[in-house]
């Protein structure tokens, strides 16, 4: 299959990283993940080929990671943090909120394909809690009320 | 190197430098208990279960991954460490389904084993049990999940030692699970090792699971009766009603030539003994229809029928063909029949290998035949033809082990891309039917390499790799039946200047290699030596023809023109696997003995159920030589094992049976009951008979073992230790032909192609092996092979 050059320049490079080369999965799955928004069947078996691995070795490392997904997601990955910074300081709530807003549960995308919605745990953003991450991107000290602005901006840049 | 000395609770321990502590404990009797530990797979340090106190060392460190050094002093056992070991199984009990009075591992389970020594039958744990349902992977592998205690041995033995990788491990910490290869099934090679390492009822087996109960069965030890590799397998037997039934095969006995495997052919298809198409009473042909008939009335009919024949057109005008699959003492006593009795050389069999010349070759060389142990043990191996994976299993397991565990150097050469050319140094192609030429240039003949040159492989590849073949030593050359005639002799030719080497010919099927060395030739005797010159033979069995007969070819073609009057089949099927006309055969008398009603049989005037291999004793011998027993685990009733059935013919025919099977004969080493195995009323039934004939019920004209006695006596190399073989431990005979060839047609020689989920008669009617082939949507083998 066919991915970018910047892909393929960084995979060229990744090889000279590592003294062997099935250490090169790792890394090379959250790249293909960015670029093809998860990790199909079709990258699973590309990237077994590559590294001589079986697709079975591959997905075994993906489900080790709860960052690689094999499934379809929405073009923004909202991970709202409920772990005990965020939870005492009102993540929970800032979940349920966002799970009323988007009508969808843990794990769930929106129908417009917009949002997925994930209840992840500590992102390293304590003193700022409660602490939601868009893709890369973090959204600190939240309300419902901020949150929602916030869902509005993806919205919003989305439609540009 | 130097031992390295340590103490063990209390006892000094010298062991190798590099031994695991777990394994050094082993030598002074201390069993250390462990989970992931497996000897010989990868090291895993998973399941704490080992842990033990080093002195100096700050924590309890796990024996298994622990190599032993120098001075260290080690306890295996204080009050710490059983704590330590009871949380462990706490934690592995936490998700752990208490099912043990259903599960399949319940009474053999080394979880139930470790929870009764350590105790940890209460638990602080308040949580629900993460519960799953089972799966089915494959017809034959189910997987229990929440029964899994992650120690990976299923894992390690499929992608090392099967070398297949077809289980991985998803997710991790405690929602870790053991996944196949195809997400919700398994595609690989059934093989059911993982099954058999299970420390649990995780992995269970489809042919076997909620069956019975370990304690409710009959372990009995045999040897396999598929392939021609001759496996060590433990068959579990339950009475049933038509006798006994062979639930289970295993390899719980770890002793035999196959340690740890069975390919899927020996754990599970033993099936076909209790296939509803077994026959299970004699039929004798009655106005054109086979019509079930007393046994003796079916006897007597042979009996009458034969001496007939034998009286007006003399021994010459009744074939006899053999089996592959009989005993040695059964395709002894046959030729013997044939020649004694029926004054006839026309005797031969399906011959899937050219061990005559194989025979010759190695006139007068000592330990030139390698033993399935040896290709474990061997520094090097060349491997020419043939695909051991699919056609002899055990030797694909033995070689691949060899070269993981031992480094051993494997040289491949083949027409195809063999799986085995993973674990090759080098591997060259040829073009297909290329071998010959192959043994001609490794002979010296440099022009044979004409015929060897593609674009796989120059001049250059062939010389450099034939100088650096002769160059090693304690080479084992392996050789498929590719190789045959002429060739043979020269591989040998090449083999015999390398210091140590030795020889290994592939055949087909669990005895076809003792088929041969009991002399199941139209011009050779046992032991390979020419009919006309029997000298030894005629001594012990009196007069006898030395002319050759005719080879199986002639005597059908012989019955077709109607030459032929009588034909005597033993386990053999002919007209399906050669797909003759079904008029064939009109012409003569035909007998024929087999488990079912093959192609062969539905043509014959009487049809006399036999038993199989694993309702017998007796003994194999396996493609490389080494002689193994046979023991008694099975049943049908009905049936009766093709050394009695022979017997009673020749007694029908109005010859004395005395002569025929040397029971109760001055100096007889006879068998005082030891190979009946599972069975203990056998020796009461023939005594009904023996007292009829006003014989000696002690010993018995269809004792396997006062032939075996002759056997050993008569054919060169199988005078081997009698104790050893009755005590299931495998004997290698060493192969020495007299020198003189008495060359044989190689174009009689006809592989059986049987892949790994195919096994000619056996297979087919494996209602295991055909629902694995059907879910595979692997083709099974063109031919109806016997
Ligand atoms: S049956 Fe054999 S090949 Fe298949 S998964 Fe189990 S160990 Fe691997
Ligand atoms: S299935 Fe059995 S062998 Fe495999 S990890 Fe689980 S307990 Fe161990
Ligand atoms: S390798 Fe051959 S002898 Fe061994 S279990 Fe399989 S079929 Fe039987
Ligand atoms: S607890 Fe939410 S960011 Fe650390
Ligand atoms: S046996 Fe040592 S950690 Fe499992």
């Amino acid at each position: 299959m066919k991915f970018s050059d910047k892909f393929e320049a960084r995979f060229t490079e990744m090889l000279t990283h590592y003294p062997t080369q099935r250490s090169v999965l790792v890394p090379t799955l959250l790249y293909a993940q960015d670029e093809v928004g998860y990790l199909s069947d079709e990258v699973i078996l590309e990237l077994a080929e590559r590294l001589a691995l079986s697709e079975l070795d591959v997905r075994n490392v993906i489900s080790y990671y709860s960052m690689l997904t094999t499934k379809p997601r929405g073009k923004f990955n909202v991970q709202v943090c409920t772990n005990i910074a965020c939870m005492l300081r009102g993540g929970e709530e800032l979940l349920e909120h966002c799970e009323r807003k988007l009508g969808v549960g843990n794990k769930g995308t929106t129908k417009d394909g917009m949002f997925t919605l994930e209840e992840v745990e500590c992102i390293g953003a304590c003193s700022w809690a409660p602490a939601v991450q868009v893709n890369y991107d973090f959204h600190e000290n939240l309300t419902p009320e901020k949150m929602d602005e916030v869902l509005e901006q993806y919205r919003n840049k989305a439609a540009r | 190197m130097a031992d390295v000395n340590i103490t063990v609770d209390g006892k000094k321990v010298a062991a190798p430098a590099g031994t695991l502590l777990i394994e050094a404990c082993k030598t002074v009797g201390i069993e250390v208990p462990s989970f992931c530990y497996y000897p010989n797979l990868s090291l895993q340090g998973a399941c704490r279960m080992c842990l033990v106190r080093v002195e100096k060392m700050p924590k309890l460190q796990t024996a298994c991954t622990t190599v032993i050094g120098e001075g260290m002093i080690v306890t295996t056992d204080s009050p710490e460490i059983q704590q330590a070991r009871k949380s462990m199984v706490e934690l592995l009990l936490g998700n752990h389904p208490l099912d043990c009075p259903v599960c399949d591992a319940g009474g053999e389970c080394e979880l139930q084993d470790m929870t009764f020594s350590y105790g940890a039958a209460e638990s602080k744990y308040i949580d629900l049990k993460n519960h799953r349902d089972e799966q089915q992977w494959s017809p034959v592998v189910y997987f229990d999940r929440p029964r899994c205690i992650l120690c990976y041995r299923c894992v390690r033995v499929c992608n090392e030692a099967m070398d297949v990788g077809a289980l991985g491990i998803q997710n991790r910490g405690v929602s870790s699970i053991i996944a196949p290869n195809m997400e919700d099934h398994l595609d690989c090679e059934e093989c059911g090792m993982c099954i058999d390492i299970c420390p649990v009822g995780a992995l269970t087996s489809g042919s076997y699971r909620y069956k019975t109960r370990p304690w409710e069965m009959n372990h009995v030890g045999t040897t396999c009766t598929h392939c021609a590799d001759g496996c060590k397998t433990t068959l579990g037997v339950r009475r049933d009603d038509t006798g006994m039934q062979i639930v289970r095969g295993d390899n719980r006995d770890k002793s035999g030539i196959n340690g740890d495997f069975l390919c899927i052919k020996g754990r599970y298809a033993f099936d076909f003994a209790n296939h509803e198409d077994r026959l299970s009473q004699p039929l004798i042909k009655k106005n054109g229809r086979l019509t079930p008939a007393t046994w003796e009335e079916a006897f007597d009919l042979i009996g009458k029928k034969f001496s007939e024949v034998q009286k007006n057109a003399g021994g010459q005008a009744i074939g006899v063909i053999g089996s592959n699959r009989t005993s040695n003492e059964e395709n002894y006593l046959l030729q013997k029949f044939a020649r004694v009795v029926l004054g006839t050389n026309n005797i031969d069999h399906h011959r899937t290998a050219d061990f005559p010349v194989f025979a010759a070759a190695l006139a007068g060389k000592q330990n030139a035949t390698a033993s399935m142990r040896d290709v474990y043990n061997a520094p090097a191996i060349l491997l020419i033809g043939n695909d051991p994976t699919e056609q002899h299993p055990l030797l694909a397991w033995q070689i691949r082990n060899n070269v993981r565990l031992h480094n051993a150097r494997l040289h491949v050469i083949n027409s195809q891309v063999i799986k085995l050319h993973r674990q090759a140094a080098t591997f060259t192609q040829i073009p297909s039917g290329a071998e010959a030429s192959v043994a001609a240039f490794l002979a010296g003949k440099d022009s044979a390499a004409d015929a060897l040159i593609s674009d796989k492989a120059n001049r250059d590849t062939w010389t450099k790799l034939r100088s650096q073949l002769r160059a090693e030593q304690n080479l084992i050359i392996i050789f498929g039946s590719e190789i045959r005639g002429s060739s043979i002799a020269s591989l040998v030719q090449f083999g015999s200047e390398i210091a140590g080497s030795k020889f290994l010919c592939l055949g087909d099927y669990a005895n076809s290699r003792g088929a041969a060395d009991m002399g199941l030739y139209p011009d050779l005797l046992p032991g390979y030596h020419a009919s006309s010159n029997g000298t030894k033979f005629q001594q012990e069995w009196g007069s006898m023809p030395s002319a050759p007969g005719l080879t199986q070819q002639q005597m059908l073609d012989g019955a077709i023109a109607g030459r032929l009057k009588a034909l005597y089949v033993v386990g053999s099927n002919p007209v399906g696997r050669l797909g003759l006309a079904p008029s064939v055969l009109s012409a003569s008398f035909v007998v024929v003995q087999d488990m079912f009603l093959t192609e062969t049989a539905a043509l014959a005037d009487v049809v006399l159920p036999a038993a199989n291999a694993y309702e017998k004793s007796g003994t194999f011998t396996n493609t490389c030589g080494d002689l193994q027993i046979l023991k008694k685990a099975g049943e049908v009733t009905g049936t009766k094992t093709d050394f009695e059935m022979i017997v009673r013919i020749a007694d029908a025919m109005g010859f004395d049976v005395r002569k025929l099977v040397p029971f109760g004969a001055a100096g007889t080493r006879a068998d005082m009951g030891q190979s009946r195995g599972a069975q203990s009323g056998e020796a009461d039934r023939h005594a009904v008979w023996l007292e009829r004939h006003n014989l000696e019920p002690k010993m018995s004209p269809f004792d396997p073992m006062a032939i075996l006695d002759e056997i050993q006596r008569l054919v060169p190399g199988y005078d081997v230790s009698r104790m050893n073989l009755l005590a299931g431990n495998d004997e290698h005979t060493n192969l020495t032909g007299p020198a003189q060839v008495v060359q044989q047609d190689p174009a009689l020689i006809e592989p059986a192609n049987n892949a790994l989920f195919t096994s000619g008669t056996l297979g087919r009617y494996s209602n295991t092996l055909n629902s694995v082939v059907e879910q595979q949507h692997r083709q099974p083998a063109e031919v109806a092979a016997d």
